[in-house]
């Protein structure tokens, strides 16, 4: 699957965000979107997952270089994990089959499924603990599982290792990397940690100024 | 001399036909209010959090000011419509138990909507992001946010039939404490303790009390249940 933005227009109360931006994803790499606080990462990430619209642009994403219309069914195949990931206050499984159950998979492909998915981010071993009682990196974690479960082809991570200790930034960063190399998934993440940027991505990307002023391609890794 | 607080637990044990008749009424009465101002609340209040619409802090406003309306003046409101001459007079159903049950329905209605909206508009909006980023509908996206606030949704309901076991006023003026017929716990402990009937006053007294201290007591579980799993 690839995604092309062009000319995204974003004001919030006459403040222009984003202007005139175009950028094509492809598939099977990760991108790492950085830059200064407020300078519209998340809201890049919410209007490329179609989570709101932009002012003005296009989104549009392509499957065998055919255009796929933005309705339920292509949103289904992307992903958004917030910062905050929002956990239902029911068990950790649970929360992992979320994602199966709307897309009214049975049930016993969910449980296969979820487990695998509670196995790619080391979860499995406390699926029937209450999800609100895991530790932020834990927590972090289960967002991942949540949202890898349905095998998304695009799936968006803003800032997915803030509040997050040396040792699980690392297993996060390890599962976003195995995550593309076992599905081929495009990640698109955001980060403030340059390192973690070089260590992660395949492409860097920086908006300033309401655009994209530069991308870098890191080293083969 | 003999002591009413022995002979009303005798009347308990003895399950006396009196005394159990006005214990039902009363379940049958605020249960059926609470039934049917459940039935309405809870739409109301899940339509008031997800729809906008004109007047709708003016109407969520007026559910918190009627959460507090006095008995008495909610059965003094209701004696007037349902009497002969009044607008519901048709109906007559004045000093009968559907009187009492429309009475107390209205009594519970606003506590329902009201705690109900405030229980659903209280959840998390993290939650409303992350249903929609995985996926769901914008009917399952309700669905999940009427779940997540279950705890307070079942608060409400306790809530409310705790004001209609203990409510007394409205029912017995829309009742009229007919005995056989609209005789309910509180009527009858607020009216007959001076009539010498000690033992039965005394036993819808203790019975009253049980309810009273369960209502409560499963409250307070609900509420900390919530609470322990929210943090
Ligand atoms: N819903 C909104 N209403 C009004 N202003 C908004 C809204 N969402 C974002 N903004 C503003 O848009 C700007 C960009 O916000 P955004 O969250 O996209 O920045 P960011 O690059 O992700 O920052 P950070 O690195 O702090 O996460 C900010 O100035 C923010 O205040
Ligand atoms: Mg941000």
């Amino acid at each position: 699957m690839k995604l092309t933005v062009s000319n995204i227009y974003k004001n919030y109360n006459n403040t222009t965000i984003l202007n005139n931006l175009t950028y094509s994803f492809k598939s099977d790499s990760i991108y790492v979107i950085m830059g200064e606080n407020g300078v519209g990462k998340s809201t890049f990430l919410r209007i490329c997952a179609l989570i709101e619209n932009p002012d003005a642009g296009k989104i549009i994403y392509y499957k065998q270089d055919k255009a796929l219309k933005n309705d339920i069914e292509t949103r289904r195949r992307i992903t958004l994990l917030l910062p905050k990931v929002g956990i239902f206050n029911t068990s950790v499984y649970k929360n992992a089959a979320y994602g199966l159950k709307v897309r009214g998979m049975g049930k016993n492909k969910i449980k296969e499924t979820a487990c695998e998915a509670l196995d790619f981010v080391g979860l499995l071993h406390k699926k029937d603990q209450n999800a609100l009682t895991l530790s932020s990196g834990e927590t972090q974690r289960l967002g991942i599982a949540r949202a890898l479960a349905f095998k998304p082809e695009f799936i968006f991570l803003d800032e997915p290792t803030a509040s997050v200790d040396y040792k699980n930034t690392k297993l996060i960063e390890g599962i976003i990397k195995k995550l593309k190399k076992t599905t081929g998934a495009t990640i698109i993440m955001t980060t403030h940690e340059k390192e973690q940027a070089i260590r992660v991505g395949d492409k860097i990307l920086i908006i300033e100024d309401t655009k994209i002023r530069s991308s870098i391609v890191t080293k083969d890794k | 001399m003999s002591n009413p607080f022995l002979k009303a637990v005798e009347l308990i044990f003895s399950f006396d036909k009196q005394l159990f008749d006005i214990i039902f009424l009363s379940v049958k009465v605020s249960g059926f209010a609470l039934i049917i101002a459940s039935v309405f609340g809870i739409p109301i209040a899940v339509f008031t959090a997800f729809k906008k619409f004109p007047l709708k802090s003016l109407f969520i406003n007026i559910m918190n000011t009627f959460m507090g309306a006095p008995p008495v003046a909610v059965g003094l409101i209701f004696y007037l419509l349902l009497s002969r001459s009044g607008m519901l007079g048709f109906l007559g159903i004045l000093y009968t138990p559907y009187a009492m049950i429309l009475a107390q329905t209205f009594l519970a209605f606003p506590i329902i909507a009201s705690l109900c909206h405030s229980a659903i508009v209280g959840v998390d909006p993290l939650l409303k992001q992350a249903s929609i980023t995985l996926g769901a509908s914008p009917f399952t996206t309700a669905a999940t946010i009427i779940n997540e606030a279950r705890y307070g949704i079942m608060s409400a309901l306790i809530a409310a039939s705790g004001r209609l076991f203990a409510e007394v006023g409205a029912i017995l003026i829309v009742g009229g404490n007919i005995a056989g017929l609209t005789r309910v716990m509180t009527t009858a402990i607020a009216l007959e303790t001076d009539k010498g009937d000690f033992e039965l006053a005394v036993a819808l007294g203790i019975i009253l009390i049980l309810i009273s201290f369960t209502i409560n007591f499963s409250l307070n579980i609900i509420q900390k249940k919530g609470k322990k799993e929210l943090i």
